[in-house]
């Protein structure tokens, strides 16, 4: 294929060259247009309901908007009122990088710690991989609605099997200090054994056999198998792992407005629960729009950090 | 292996070393099965108690301690469900969202991947890095016009919004299914092309029957999260009969003024739409992980 295309685009002296040349151009058109037929209903979507919808609350971050009436141009206003006058946008964002700067490294290492037992040949894999898959397969809500009846105060069985070590279990999400601890442990539940793992075992078992048997002839123990073998191997999954996780954690939204419903006294308040309420509550579309925009350049620039900073660990086989 | 060449040569020292390895091994494999349990135990815990609480009769809610094990098997209580609730227009709204998801994103990612993984042109390489652009965006910011687009067009209260934005594929499972075809080799494709097969051929003949294992992780992740989808369901639907089960569920929700509570309810409802998932999963599972691992999905 290489040394085809080099021929057809080496100017070429000869008759029969030039033919050929021109025979190759015209396959050439016709791929890129059968390429775009394929591409379109990707890029019709796109367009519709990502691009366009992006410019849309771009325009609307710098208006006052209720949906009823008509959109009005307030320039940086939304900008402004979200940095200085909105009491609720700093501690939210606050909350949102504890729970991410808690949830994303536990959840990372105990992903791998799954994908590695899942990994071992045991009996029963097929059961047990279901049975740590099955939290990401129960709809929020229903985890939600689950987890508070778990942890209620006085008829849960978390509380009840606490007390029998004669300890007094805590009020769960109905505390102040322990709801934003729950929601933590409640999205470690859902998403330590998720895709996340599923995405690590496909890693490990990317893992060339002939690396482990070099390792074993040189003598190597298992801990140095996993360190200079394993972990280097794995270490572009790591950075894909990493960053979804770090945008959905930063994105945490669904038990806080099912369960805890931002309190209690905002213990739960998070950024993207303040979005939607502002949004959809109030239907401040603008000043929504405007507090989504400020999330999305946080999110790029924690992405943009994370992939420059990968160049000193992740290291590709291919290259 | 090294251990097999050890046990070939009779020496007493290696047998004793072959005898202590045997017992490292034993517990290390005994090690493993405890933390697997230990971690299955935690995972399934909370559906436990969702199946226990679902056959409870009301008054078994209140019991301290905890009833582990429910004494009635109320097993009505999926049938009062099913009955006084609209549970049956949830299941069905459910169904043909996911239904119609999974179609219109498996068949369009299929064809979008091919364009990006085997075709030249202008542009290329732009959209693909658009493509993978949109996932790094929070699903808030595009949020509120699609709000306002559907709610201009009508569409609120319909399965439209939740569908039909989808049809062109999701970047996700396009960037899937582009890594797996990257993966195969174009002789094949050009091998089709000398027997005078067009780029629609190929793709239906030739990639298609390789690609079975990716295409069926990207319908199963998609049915998935179609199936469980909140956020979508929440801002566009809200009469009671348009609503998904992923948002119906919250209807058995207990409000801090109900002196009775509903639990045993909410929880044979959990384990209905929890369901059909856990199943899905159970048989696609090795196809799924297959699937994945041969993407070869790289950072």
């Amino acid at each position: 294929m290489m040394s085809a295309v080099t021929a057809g685009a080496s100017p070429g002296a000869t008759p029969v060259a030039a033919a050929t040349g021109r025979r190759r151009s015209r396959a050439m058109v016709r791929e890129a247009i059968w390429g775009y037929v394929f591409l379109s209903p990707w890029a019709i979507t796109l367009v519709l309901f990502t691009l366009g919808p992006l410019l849309a609350s771009l325009y609307l971050s710098f208006n006052d908007y209720d949906i009823l009436g008509s959109p009005k141009w307030v320039g940086l206003a939304n900008y402004v009122k979200a940095f200085t006058t909105d009491e609720l946008v700093w501690p939210s964002i606050g909350r949102t990088v504890v729970y991410a700067v808690a949830i994303v490294p536990t959840a990372l290492f105990g992903s791998l710690v799954l994908a590695i037992l899942l990994n071992q040949r045991l009996v029963g894999t097929a059961f047990f991989r279901t049975l740590f898959f099955m939290p990401s397969l129960v709809p929020v809500v229903a985890s939600a609605i689950l987890w508070i009846w778990i942890l209620h105060p006085k008829l849960g069985p978390v509380n009840w099997m606490i007390e029998q070590f004669g300890i007094q279990g805590p009020g769960w999400m109905s505390s102040a200090e322990w709801a934003l601890p729950t929601v933590i442990l409640i999205g470690l539940w859902g998403s330590l054994g998720g895709n996340r793992m599923i995405i690590f075992l496909a890693g490990l078992q990317g893992v060339p056999k002939e690396l482990y048997e070099a390792s074993d002839i040189d003598g190597a123990r298992a801990l140095d198998k996993f360190r200079h073998v394993t972990l280097p191997m794995i270490s572009p999954t790591m950075l894909f792992n990493l960053i979804l996780g770090v945008i959905g954690a930063l994105q945490v939204f669904n038990i806080a407005f099912i369960a805890t419903k931002g309190g209690p006294a905002f213990a739960t308040w998070f950024f993207a629960l303040h979005i939607y309420r502002q949004a959809f509550e109030y239907y401040r579309m603008g000043y929504g729009s405007a507090l989504a925009w400020i999330f999305a350049l946080g999110l790029l620039v924690f992405t943009y950090i994370q992939l420059r900073s990968s160049y000193r660990w992740v290291y590709y086989a291919g290259e | 292996m090294a251990e097999r060449v050890a046990t070939t040569a009779y020496t007493p020292y290696s047998r004793r070393r072959d005898a202590s390895q045997a017992g490292a091994r034993w517990f290390g494999r005994f090690f493993l099965y405890a933390c697997v349990v230990v971690f299955g135990i935690i995972f399934a815990f909370p559906l436990y108690w969702a199946i226990a609480t679902s056959l409870k009769s009301e008054p078994e809610l209140y019991y301290y301690p905890p009833l582990f094990w429910p004494e009635g098997f109320v097993i009505g209580n999926y049938a009062e469900v099913v009955t006084k609730y609209p549970f049956a227009y949830w299941f069905w709204n459910s169904s043909l969202v996911s239904a119609l998801t999974v179609i219109g994103v498996t068949i369009s990612s299929v064809i979008v991947a091919y364009s990006f993984a085997r075709f030249r042109y202008p542009g290329r390489d732009l959209m693909f890095m658009l493509t993978l652009g949109t996932m790094m965006f929070p699903a808030q910011i595009t949020l509120i016009p699609t709000f306002i687009l559907f709610r201009l067009l009508g569409w609120l209260n319909t399965p439209l919004p939740l569908i039909v934005p989808h049809l062109g594929g999701t970047a996700f499972t396009i960037f899937l299914l582009r890594q797996f075809i990257m993966s195969l080799p174009r002789d094949l494709d050009e091998a089709a092309v000398i027997d005078g097969a067009n780029y629609p051929r190929i793709l239906y003949s030739v990639l298609v029957p390789l690609m079975k294992p990716a295409i069926a992780t990207v319908a199963v992740i998609t049915f998935i999260s179609a199936w469980n989808d909140f956020m979508g369901p929440l801002i566009y639907l809200n009469k009671p009969n348009a609503l998904t089960l992923a948002v119906g569920l919250r209807f058995f929700q207990n409000q801090p003024s109900d002196a009775r509570r509903f639990d045993h309810y909410m929880m044979s409802m959990v384990v209905m739409t929890a369901l059909p998932c856990i199943i899905l999963f159970f048989l696609a599972q090795r196809t799924f992980v297959q699937g994945i691992v041969m993407s070869g999905i790289k950072g």
